[in-house]
Order: C-alpha cells, then structure tokens, then sequence
C-alpha cells in the first residue's frame, strides 16, 4: 500500500495526516515534498499525525530525520502525534523517540507549538 | 534433521525488495512465527534487500540479486547475495553514536541486527553474502522433555 498525505489547519498549526506506509520510494518521496511544499510556503507550525502509518523503514526514518531537520533549519517546529506501536518501538530501538518531540493528543499538540 | 530451501533469483529494483518483504513475511508466518516476529523478519529482510539493490548493485540491470530461505527444525535461515563490490561492515558508523543520531541513513544494518538473532556479513569482491537466522522458538521439537 502506499502512502497518502493530506493536510489541515488548526489554529496556525498545519497538520499533516499520513497514512500507509514510509518507505523507499514513493512513500518517502510523499513525506519529503509534503514538507518541503508546506515550509516553503511559510507553514512552518507542522504536526505529523502517523496514526494510520502502518510501517517505516529505515529510509523512512530517514526522511523523518530530515523533515525534523529541515524543518528546525527553516526556523520551523516538526512534531509527531499518535505514533502506533510499530513505530513507537522502531523510533525507541534507534534512540530517535526523545529527539522527536511526540505527542499523543492532537489538542494538546497543537497548543504545544510556539506562539 | 528435516530442511526445506527455496531460492529466487531477482533484478536490481524497488519491486525487488518489495517482493522479497512480503515472501519474507509468508515464509516466516508458514514457519509459524506469531505476528511480531513476522514483522521483524520481514523487515530485516526488506533492509537487506534494499541493501542488495541500492548499494550493492545500484540498480545495475545486468546484476541480480539471490533470496533463499531455508527452514530448518530450529532455525529460518535466510541468505541475500548481491553482485557489488563488497560491504566493509566495519566501516558503517555506528548510528546511536550522539553524533550519527541525526544522520539520514545508515540505519538498515543496523535494523537487521536487531530484528534477527544471528547475522553474518560475507563480503568479497564479487558481492556481498548476508546470512539471517531466526530461531523457531515453541517449536515441538524443543519442547520435548529429555526421557526420564
């Protein structure tokens, strides 16, 4: 399954609601293009919702450490929200959870990010 | 000892790993994983094949890549060969080091030790052998009492 990527506002913070698989090829592409798009057009609150991503490879956490990355760069805030089991374990197995700032409600996220 | 083996010979594409993830998964659920370790298995199969086609053979459509899998009574062993110039293991950085931590790749070799129980890195300078073991744990055979 691929993945699909569709993005909302709540209050100044753009969520990006993924859902399928982050992998080598087109699901990593997908991530990597959705952030660009969204910093270069000054969205720079964004909040990853990988409630419904089923599967990450190593490619794909890449692309997550370098949507962190760029995004940091850009003077912008990345966060993750409901991260499923899978991926929870993944990121903790690389020591990647406490460098990504994780939530687990989206209210609580959204108010998290920087006024 | 009982031992089933199949092998498949693949291009150097993204189909290729794809495949070789799901026939991955197939062999370790008929091999009687639960769904965790199929997971794991299927994965570390997927880091090996992108391995294989992405920095062993870089794509090259006049090299292939070979799967095998074999069921042992103990054990699902499973072998990637590519035709490239040979993985250095002892070269890949370390990716938990503070320093690697935000670094972009790097990750796969590491993935597959974690994911598998036994790993062996054959480089030579007609390609790279990897070689995964998975121990079939509940299995019968283990559990049987010693006689009294």
């Amino acid at each position: 399954m691929t993945m699909k990527s569709s993005t909302r506002q709540v209050d100044g913070v753009t969520i990006v609601d993924l859902s399928g698989r982050i992998t080598l090829g087109e699901g990593s592409v997908v991530l990597r293009e959705t952030v660009r798009d969204l910093l270069s057009k000054g969205q720079k609150k964004i909040l990853l919702n990988l409630g419904d991503v089923n599967y990450i490879d190593s490619s794909g956490i890449g692309e997550l450490v370098s949507a962190f990355t760029t995004s940091k760069n850009q003077g912008g805030e990345l966060k993750l929200l409901n991260l499923t089991k899978k991926v929870h374990d993944l990121l903790q197995i690389t020591k990647l959870y406490t460098v990504f700032d994780v939530k687990e409600d989206e209210a609580g996220a959204v108010k998290s990010f920087t006024k | 000892m009982t031992a089933d083996r199949v092998s498949y010979t693949l291009d150097s594409t993204l189909e290729t790993v794809n495949n070789a993830e799901e026939t991955a998964g197939r062999m370790a659920t008929e091999a009687g994983f639960d769904d965790e370790e199929v997971m794991k298995i299927s994965m570390a199969v997927r880091e090996a094949a992108v391995n294989a086609v992405l920095h062993g053979n870089a794509y090259d459509p006049s090299k292939k890549v070979t799967l095998a899998f074999e069921r042992t009574s103990h054990d699902l062993v499973i072998v990637i060969k590519d035709q490239g110039k040979g993985l250095d293991a002892s070269k890949i950085p370390d990716p938990l080091a503070p320093e690697n931590l935000m670094k972009t790749s790097g990750r796969g070799i590491f993935l597959i030790r974690s994911f598998m129980d036994e790993v062996e890195i054959h480089p030579s300078q007609t390609g790279t052998e990897l070689i995964m073991i998975k121990h079939v744990h509940g299995n019968p055979a283990d559990s049987k009492e010693a006689p009294q």
